[in-house]
């Protein structure tokens, strides 16, 4: 199979495409535009409809009409616009709706900047809308990645019911790698027994619908939704561990910061100090599993992140505090260098 | 020398890094060097990213005040023109990617083609999607002359698979890079290979990889 070198928005875009998505919803916000612009030029060839909303907020709602007829649906932003979005994607979650939802992560708060950053990681993981819901959300570190992890999203999506996100940064959207397209045969699970697609005088009414008329319905809706989350949590979870197993010091990344720290820990590994990364590829489900075993051996953990200090919460809890976390992160927009990296590791007594 | 070169291509066909190999070679051979980044589509990822590798090797580079910083705004804040117009300057104009990037030379294409001595070079990568197939890059080209109202007069052949490259990969762009210069009636200006593949081979010329990632910087 011959490799094409692509931007990550690219790859993002045809991945979803040969994963059968037939409904892009949209509104431009650097830095993932080429993603939009990729589909703007290309869905029409598949049969697929792109569309330019008026707004993020028209373009989520979309999304959700779409999805609601059963067929694959997506969106994709950054930053502020998947705040505008939010609204929408709990109304998503609250409708049992599968559908997929792109951050190409950019500086906050607010209209913040247009560099990469990691500093929605709370967002996607803990409150991307009102009310008690999850999204699964995918983090990816390289472009061959983002296209295994839309295919991913879109099949656990509807396996699951939910919407699921890809939680890129911009670093990611814009780099360029080789990337190659497996085969993928586009299986799309029976969904006649709710999707909103015509009844035609043979069926009743199937509802999509997050309104409930009773407190006691909806906190049944809610406490089925949850026992599927529990599934998922066993179930679903997923992290690359380097170099763990004999690490006095664990250095705890995702996304493009991971690419940076392996580049410190390579070069901590030719110093010899005795260092590993673990890196999470699900970040709701977290993998607490994966992290213990990776921090198994280790006196020291690290979180570096492109934000001010968010997913060391989730390392926190995953060990129960009983080893001693510190964080390392630029935010803003600036991507720590590897050096920077290299330097905290040498500072927490990595010389063994 | 009094010279004017401009590159365009498609978004991720490397016109950055070849505009900053032009410029290194020039400089190496004596050349008063003027780098100037035209870019008012892309973030990130540009010429502007080498303004201290530039500033060591004695190369001028004039940019976009917003040139990664957070303002998305695709203003220029320079007169290419005048700047064109200098003698004894040998001018590399990085431009942006596609037809969209290439509009912002065409406010410029009369002073360009008034210097006398204009060169416009058109970078390939049949890895890139678009442009895999030769009449898809013939098609690009062509936008993006209607868009700069300036005609090409080469073809830079840099096709590439990133970390990925090799002798082979080089090698099997070489049919596709005659095919598009047959349809178009322009010549070839040279095929590229990454230097760190070391080959001494007359077909190719070694050029740096000098923008990358932050993380496959040397420590």
């Amino acid at each position: 199979m011959e490799k094409n070198l692509m931007k990550g928005n690219e790859a993002l875009a045809e991945a979803a495409m040969r994963a059968g998505c037939k409904c892009f919803f949209g509104y431009p916000i650097t830095p993932q535009t080429e993603l939009a612009a990729y589909m703007a030029k290309n869905m029409h060839k598949n049969g697929g409809v792109f569309l330019q909303a008026e707004s993020e907020i028209a373009a989520i709602n979309m999304v959700l009409g779409a999805a609601s007829t059963g067929v694959r649906a997506m969106t994709s932003s950054s930053s502020p616009g998947i705040s505008l979005k939010s609204e929408g994607i709990s109304y998503i979650a609250g409708s049992d709706l599968p559908c997929v939802i792109i951050n190409v992560e950019r500086g906050g708060p607010g209209l913040g900047g247009i560099q990469p950053s990691q500093a929605d990681y709370w967002q996607a993981t803990k409150g991307l809308g009102h009310g008690d819901f999850h999204l699964l959300v995918f983090a990816p570190a390289s472009v061959q990645e983002m296209v295994d992890m839309v295919v991913k999203a879109f099949n656990k999506a509807d396996e699951y019911r939910m919407p699921a996100m890809i939680l890129a940064d911009g670093l990611l959207g814009q780099m360029m790698e080789p990337v190659s397209f497996p085969e993928i045969a586009v299986e799309m699970p029976d969904k006649s027994s709710w999707a909103a697609n015509g009844h035609k005088n043979k069926r009743a009414h199937h509802i999509i619908n997050s309104l409930y008329l009773t407190p006691e319905e909806l906190e049944k809706t809610v406490v089925d939704r949850y026992a599927k989350y529990d599934i998922i949590k066993g179930k679903e979870t997923d992290a690359e561990l380097y170099l763990t197993d004999d690490a006095d010091i664990v250095v705890c990344a995702f996304g493009a910061t991971a690419r940076v720290v392996k580049s410190a820990v390579n070069e901590a590994r030719e110093q010899g100090i005795k260092v590993g990364m673990f890196r999470p590829k699900t970040l709701w489900p977290f993998p607490e599993k994966e992290v213990q075993k990776a921090c198994a051996n280790a006196s020291k953990v690290l979180s570096v992140e492109m934000s001010m200090g968010q997913m060391i919460d989730d390392i926190k809890l995953a060990l129960s505090c009983a080893k001693p976390v510190e964080f390392f992160g630029r935010t803003g927009g600036v991507i720590p260098t590897p050096a920077e990296v290299l330097e905290k590791i040498k500072a927490m007594g990595g010389n063994n | 020398m009094h010279k004017v070169t401009v590159i365009t291509g498609h978004y991720g066909s490397g016109k950055s890094n070849i505009s900053a190999n032009l410029a290194l070679e020039g400089a190496q051979n004596g050349e008063n060097v003027t780098v100037v980044d035209l870019d008012i589509v892309n973030p990130y990822f540009r010429t502007a990213d080498l303004k201290d590798f530039f500033g060591e090797k004695g190369i001028e580079l004039i940019a976009p005040s917003y040139a990664n910083t957070n303002l998305d705004i695709p203003a220029l804040n320079f007169d290419l023109g005048l700047i064109a117009a200098k003698e004894d300057v040998h001018l590399i104009v990085d431009v942006g990617g596609d037809d969209d990037g290439a509009v912002a030379l065409g406010r410029f294409a009369q002073q360009l083609k008034d210097c006398g001595n204009l060169e416009m070079l058109y970078v390939v990568n049949r890895f890139r999607y678009m442009t895999r197939e030769p009449y898809e890059a013939q098609e690009l080209m062509y936008k993006i002359e209607n868009a700069s109202h300036l005609k090409h007069t080469g073809i830079v052949n840099n096709s590439n698979l990133g970390e990925e490259t090799t002798k082979e990969i080089v090698e099997s762009s070489l049919e596709y890079a005659k095919e598009l210069s047959q349809k178009v009636g322009l010549p070839v200006a040279f095929n590229t290979a990454p230097d760190y593949l070391g080959l001494e081979d007359r077909r190719f010329k070694n050029v740096k990889v000098l923008i990358k990632p932050i993380w496959a910087k040397d420590i």
